[in-house]
């Protein structure tokens, strides 16, 4: 293989085994949030213990989420050094910005969320999980920022020529706001908020199935499946707004998204079916004819951009990001029914019969996990044979002096450590969720036993 | 002096000095508290070491997160040429790094003897070979490294690893050891805390052996790292500075002062750090042989529109990072206890 693919499958690999992971404390953080809340607001211990429960997985997969984090940033230079010093004046100042912003204030009170139970009062140890939680936003903030501003440049003007070319910033708001990165940030964020509260969903429901810690379970299913039914339904809202941004800013993108070829009016929306790239059709294909233009434009009579406006150079593969992109929205669609059923059932008190049911939502933590990683794997080889959307090729963002065997030996050497890693990591989740929470945790200790003030 | 006007990039050249000042001085001392952590055998003295640093190890690895993350915004070319040319030297900085934190994390989550061997392996394996990774990487800059007319690095792995860089690598292990048994004197009391009382007079000699042996191959080998100190001799205070910083330190362990000894070993890195920016300004990696190829401050550096932004940004963002930074070690001061939350 050459550098160019197995760069791509190293980045690959180390982002998406990274991305299992901050969805998660960003999700857990919100529910953290919450349960810290009821506990201050009811008093009841319950939620005291909710909240240390759910903090010990939240540390768990914060670690892992810090540790693999790093190795993104690093691969910019090492592994895209040209891709680096063409948009180091745009792109370098967001991901300063997330230091600053985002991984001090988040690794700052993380040591008070983890480690100042005993240290510290109720109030400033919720202000300080609440300063993670934020934290955890600002980092998705950032980074989706930085790369919606390779979706979508906004904001800079190309200076030099040949490959002395780079890009410089003209207007930072302009960077910021770019026309994808909110959008994008607001589905991106809803897709987190998803994997926490289905974790916590999932975790619950199998207590329940299996008799254990019942009052504990209910109260965190309870609070799980509200959290978890109104993400899912904003996510619709986010992922509609995602895919309008996408017609009108990456036509070639969201044609790959569809296997649309012809531009067409009252364009199909395929529900499923396999692209064949060679013929440039959908084989076995489910269409409803007009829904796509509909939902673009809000209009069946509006055409839609097809494949073929673009010349075979400059497209996307089809198939691949096609696949992965139904499977995210069928999921996304599944994550609602999954919600609102759970939700229904509880309301009426018939949740703990369905042993059914309890097993859905037991496996429904997979949705989420599934649903992020295919909607980036689609956004990002959607905007192939781009690096930076109609201004740089993938393939000249390479570093040019690292050779195919030097990657070889990185793309090794972390699938070896990321699978052992991950091996690690569910082993001591599994071990964490059969020890369930801690009937300790039921009374507080330190300062957090002082009596509450009436 | 020869610094000119206090222009956007001087002030970047100086705020990512700062940045990796106070990576070294934070990051430091639990990275040495990981290359020692071998030598308590006790799983209790273990369990202690681990969480003296275990509230803020974290934050402190952020400022290497931030500096990098202001090296690529400041001065893109550098970021692009260093890393990429030094390919493996950062595959395994990033192998060490992950090593050693997911140890931190996973070590106390089972209590069997091999499992908690292999993460306290895995954790001082980690910390050593990041700390000697970061003294090779300086050590090559202070040295120089081949860069073509494209400003791309042309040397290979091996080239790396020259005696002097080599050198300079022990020397940050073992100063961060000295770092981080000062640190940990500090933050423990008891058997441990005496028993680390002993370990700091080793830690100092191995320190000032290497030290010794650094400046004089400096002095020797690397003639262009003392020329700006040769012309502007008032500058041989900075080194004075050092020097005293560092004499200061057995003076202060001896009269029972570990925070003073923290303090003095802290103002050794300043000025280690500060000789190492007086010394390379206005250049960011040297080109050797060709000198001229070099990537410098202007010519590595963005624009002057984007410097000025990440200076507002800088300027709203250091003084929030540093209040929550002194308010967290002051919730977590004093000696460390260890309880259900601890790792």
């Amino acid at each position: 293989m050459d550098v160019l693919t197995l760069s791509r499958i190293q980045f690959a690999a180390t982002i998406s085994f990274h991305y299992i992971y901050p969805p998660l404390s960003i999700g857990l953080g919100v529910m953290l949030v919450i349960f810290e809340a009821l506990w201050l607001k009811t008093k009841n211990p319950l939620y005291h213990q909710l909240a240390r429960f759910w903090t010990r997985i939240f540390a768990l997969t914060f670690a892992i989420g810090v540790a693999t984090g790093i190795v993104m940033e690093f691969e910019f230079g090492t592994n895209w050094a040209s891709y680096s010093r063409y948009v180091g004046d745009v792109f370098g100042s967001a991901l300063a910005a997330e230091g600053i912003f985002a991984f001090f204030l988040e690794s700052g009170f993380l040591a008070i969320l983890l480690f100042g139970w005993d240290k510290v009062g109720r109030k400033l140890h919720f202000f300080a999980t609440c300063m993670v939680c934020l934290g955890a936003h600002f980092s998705a903030i950032w980074i989706v920022v930085a790369n919606s501003w390779m979706q979508t440049p906004a904001g800079f003007h190309i200076v030099g020529e040949g490959i002395k070319a780079r890009a410089e910033i003209t207007d930072f708001w302009a960077m910021v706001f770019n026309p994808s990165s909110m959008d994008r940030l607001f589905h991106t964020l809803c897709g987190a908020w998803q994997a926490g509260a289905f974790l916590v969903v999932s975790v619950s429901a199998w207590y329940l199935l299996k008799q254990r810690h019942l009052s504990f379970a209910r109260a965190s299913l309870r609070v799980g499946l509200v959290v978890s039914l109104i993400a899912s339904l904003l996510q619709l809202v986010s992922g509609h707004d995602s895919a309008v941004g996408v017609a009108k800013n990456q036509p070639a993108k969201l044609a790959a998204f569809e296997g649309l070829y012809d531009t067409t009016t009252n364009a199909p929306l395929t529900l499923f079916g396999w692209v064949d790239e060679n013929s440039e059709t959908i084989r076995g294909g489910l269409a409803i004819p007009g829904l796509l233009s509909w939902l673009t434009h809000g209009d069946a009579n509006k055409p839609v951009l097809g494949l073929r406006e673009f010349k075979p150079e400059d497209r996307p593969p089809v198939n691949f990001p096609f696949q992965l992109y139904h499977g995210m929205v069928a999921i996304g669609f599944g994550m609602i029914a999954m919600a609102a059923l759970g939700f229904l059932y509880f309301w009426r008190g018939s949740l703990f019969e369905k042993r059914w049911m309890l097993w859905l939502l037991v496996l429904s933590v997979l949705g989420p996990q599934l649903a992020n990683q295919w909607g980036w794997f689609a956004a990002e080889v959607g905007r192939q044979p781009w690096i930076v959307y109609g201004l740089m090729r993938t393939s000249a963002g390479l570093s040019a002096v690292v050779k195919a065997e030097a990657v070889l030996g990185s793309l090794i050497l972390f699938t070896v450590i990321y699978l052992l890693l991950f091996a690690v990591f569910v082993y001591l989740l599994n071990d964490k969720i059969q020890h369930g929470p801690d009937d300790a945790d039921l009374t507080p200790t330190g300062k957090l036993a002082l009596p509450f003030k009436a | 002096m020869n610094f000119g006007h206090l222009d956007l990039n001087t002030t970047w050249f100086i705020l990512i000095g700062v940045l990796f000042t106070g990576y070294a001085m934070l990051d430091g001392f639990d990275l040495g508290v990981g290359a020692l952590h071998l030598f308590t055998k006790k799983d209790e003295h273990r369990r202690l070491m681990l969480n003296a640093i275990g509230p803020v190890w974290d934050g402190n690895e952020v400022w290497l997160v931030t500096g990098g993350g202001a090296l690529f915004a400041a001065f893109p070319n550098v970021y692009a040429t260093v890393f990429s040319g030094f390919y493996f030297a950062f595959v395994l900085l990033l192998v060490a790094l992950i090593f050693r934190a997911v140890a931190i994390e996973f070590r106390s989550k089972q209590p069997m003897g091999w499992w908690r061997q292999m993460w306290d392996v895995g954790f001082a394996g980690g910390s050593i070979l990041s700390s000697l990774l970061i003294g090779i990487a300086m050590g090559n800059i202070a040295w120089g490294v081949p860069i073509d007319e494209r400003g791309e690095f042309a040397g290979t792995f091996l080239d790396l690893l020259r005696p002097y860089p080599l050198l300079v690598g022990v020397t940050t292990v073992a100063l961060f050891m000295m770092h981080g048994a000062i640190y940990a004197v500090m933050k423990t009391e008891g058997e441990l805390h005496a028993q680390l009382r002993g370990w700091i007079k080793n830690c100092m000699i191995f320190f000032i052996i290497c030290y010794a042996v650094t400046t004089m191959a400096t002095l020797l080998y690397v003639p262009h790292m003392a020329a700006r100190v040769r012309a502007n001799p008032w500058l041989f205070s900075v080194a004075l500075v050092n020097m005293l910083a560092i004499a200061n330190i057995p003076r202060e362990i001896h009269h029972g002062r570990d925070g003073r000894a923290f303090v003095s070993s802290c103002v050794a890195m300043m000025a280690l750090m500060g000789l190492f920016g007086l010394e390379m300004f206005p250049n960011l990696v040297l080109s050797n042989p060709e000198f001229a190829h070099s990537l410098t401050i202007y010519n590595a550096a963005s624009s002057t529109k984007t410097l000025g932004i990440m200076l507002t940004i800088a300027i709203i963002g250091v003084p929030i990072v540093l209040a929550y930074t002194v308010s967290i070690y002051w919730i977590f001061r004093g000696k460390v206890k260890l309880d259900r939350m601890s790792y």
